[in-house]
């Protein structure tokens, strides 16, 4: 199904009122008693001290995108409250709560994200260009971290083969290269150590080209509806579903291709905990702790927690295990 | 005010903050309000406060020393079994809602992560600690007692390890802690040298 929007400026105006016109319905719903014990109490919010003061929380405007629906599959979707509360982003603070927090007056238009390096066609898109070029549907996938919790999010946005399709890669095209935004003024992590985790920034991701040419391989520009919060890596974002959520870099500004592995953020700061590939592996244990199970963020409190099997390959096996044959996934984790 | 007005009033204090704390924490995880994770958010709500009180509990000596008010040292015993009780959380959560009882990845988990099995002997040597907190038991024991409390210079360097280990990347509050714990122990240097010289 085909949902066309309508003017930016009126799906503006009417996102803040439905958003409003839902709350109102959660708290009557509540009142009444309608909704289960579990979730009785209030939705999960960012920032707890604020609410207890009762000020009004500034969030970043959204606008709802047209795209084609995904059809739901087995997995319980992860609440959006979760997907947009819980983020490791660590430009805006390396505590789980802190990109909700501080990233809401980020200004992400205008962007220019650019095709570079060993292409015949280099490309440069603009924020307008990120919702207009591809024809964007919705993908539900599994995102796995490193760190042994999971979600289910539904993403809006294209893949990245057709991105990389239209720049022509040439033949020395081994790699592609991805760049977060380094800009320090906005992004409170960049510019001091102990909000932003000691890493180096710019942050860097990498694939090597056939992985990044896969179907899966997908630039996010929205997720359950609407364009990306800015703490889920807005305006656009890397999501590759079978290896570790590090991958899925954020807040891309560069995507370059090369003849060269790429370096990236995680591998350099600790080798030998986090590889290149980072294949979502069950039997491939983290130095400090297994991967062999993970706790899938749904609803639900403590006593509601969901543990669960990791899959090999996140459960994508089937279209990208074929890239792995005769690698030894020990030593190329 | 009396002395003994004094105590009951600091000791209060303490029962509201940390009891508090520790009920309310709980309280929201369950509700499903304490952010995405709230098995994380517990598990490490409890063990920073562990560590928290067990580094509080270090600095009531050298404060009652530095200020001559020798009656502080009479809350030392309620701030250790805080601690304990703050670590007997941050264990059970980990095995409870983290691990969810699997027994085979428990031992597995605190027998092959180094993090781990340093948190675990420091809280195996915390159990002993607490039950000798008992005044009969204190008696009992004599000068013995005071050598086993002394454990507790250990136990805080290798929770300061257990939480430097446990990080991903995020240094600099572990580094922190580790400084604290440095300088609360360099105050005892004379009788942690003797301790491990006689």
């Amino acid at each position: 199904m085909l949902i066309k929007s309508s003017k930016k400026s009126q799906l503006q105006e009417h996102q803040v009122t439905d958003e409003k016109i839902y709350q109102q319905r959660r708290t009557l719903l509540k009142s009444l008693g309608f909704v289960g014990a579990s979730s009785l109490l209030a939705p999960v919010k960012a920032n707890a001290a604020v609410d207890w003061f009762g000020d009004e929380k500034q969030t970043a405007k959204l606008r709802s995108l047209a795209f084609e629906k995904a059809t739901p599959g087995l997995d319980k979707l992860t609440p959006e409250q979760k997907v947009i509360s819980h983020n490791n982003f660590y430009e805006f603070g390396a505590q789980k709560n802190q990109p909700a927090e501080l990233s809401q007056s980020f200004n992400v238009n205008p962007w220019q994200l650019t095709i570079s390096g060993e292409v015949e066609k280099p490309l440069t898109l603009d924020y307008d260009d990120l919702f207009k070029r591809f024809t964007l549907e919705e993908r539900i996938y599994r995102l796995r971290c490193v760190e042994t919790w999971s979600m289910v999010i539904p993403w809006i946005g294209f893949s990245l083969a057709s991105l990389i399709k239209q720049a022509q890669p040439n033949s020395k095209a081994k790699y592609v290269a991805f760049e977060t935004l380094y800009d320090p003024k906005q992004m409170s992590g960049q510019s001091n150590r102990r909000l932003g985790g000691g890493i180096d920034y710019p942050y860097k991701e990498g694939l090597r080209l056939d992985e990044a040419m896969n179907e899966l391989s997908f630039l996010s520009v929205g997720l359950y509806g609407k364009t990306l919060p800015p703490q889920n890596g807005a305006p656009i974002r890397l999501v590759v579903p079978w290896k570790y959520g590090f991958k899925s870099i954020k807040s891309i500004v560069s995507i370059k291709l090369t003849d060269q592995m790429p370096p990236t953020t995680w591998n350099i700061l600790a080798p030998h905990e986090y590889g290149f590939y980072a294949n979502v592996n069950p039997t491939v244990a983290h130095p400090r702790w297994s991967q062999a199970r993970e706790r899938r963020i749904t609803s639900g409190g403590l006593f509601a927690q969901n543990r669960i099997d990791t899959q090999m390959y996140n459960g994508y096996g089937e279209e990208v295990a074929h890239m792995y044959k005769g690698m030894d996934l020990n030593k190329y984790y | 005010m009396t002395v003994s007005k004094k105590i009951f009033l600091i000791k209060s204090v303490i029962h509201v903050i940390a009891l508090g704390l520790l009920i309310s924490q709980y309280y929201l995880a369950i509700g499903d309000q304490l952010g995405g994770d709230p098995v994380k958010a517990i598990i490490h709500f409890t063990g920073i406060g562990a560590f928290n009180l067990l580094l509080i509990t270090l600095t009531v000596t050298p404060i009652a020393q530095r200020f001559k008010l020798g009656y502080l040292m009479q809350v030392r015993r309620l701030l250790g079994l805080y601690a304990f009780t703050y670590a007997s959380c941050h264990l059970l959560s980990f095995i409870a809602f983290d691990l969810q009882f699997e027994w085979q990845l428990i031992i597995k988990e605190i027998l092959e992560r180094p993090y781990i099995t340093i948190g675990m002997l420091a809280f195996l040597w915390l159990v002993p600690m607490a039950v000798t907190s008992i005044g009969v038991i204190k008696r009992k024991m004599k000068s013995r007692w005071q050598k086993l409390h002394y454990g507790n210079y250990i136990i805080v360097t290798l929770v300061a390890i257990h939480f430097y280990w446990s990080v991903k990347s995020e240094l600099i509050e572990p580094g922190l802690y580790i400084v604290i714990t440095f300088v609360l122990l360099w105050l005892r240097k004379d009788r942690i040298h003797k301790i491990f010289t006689k």
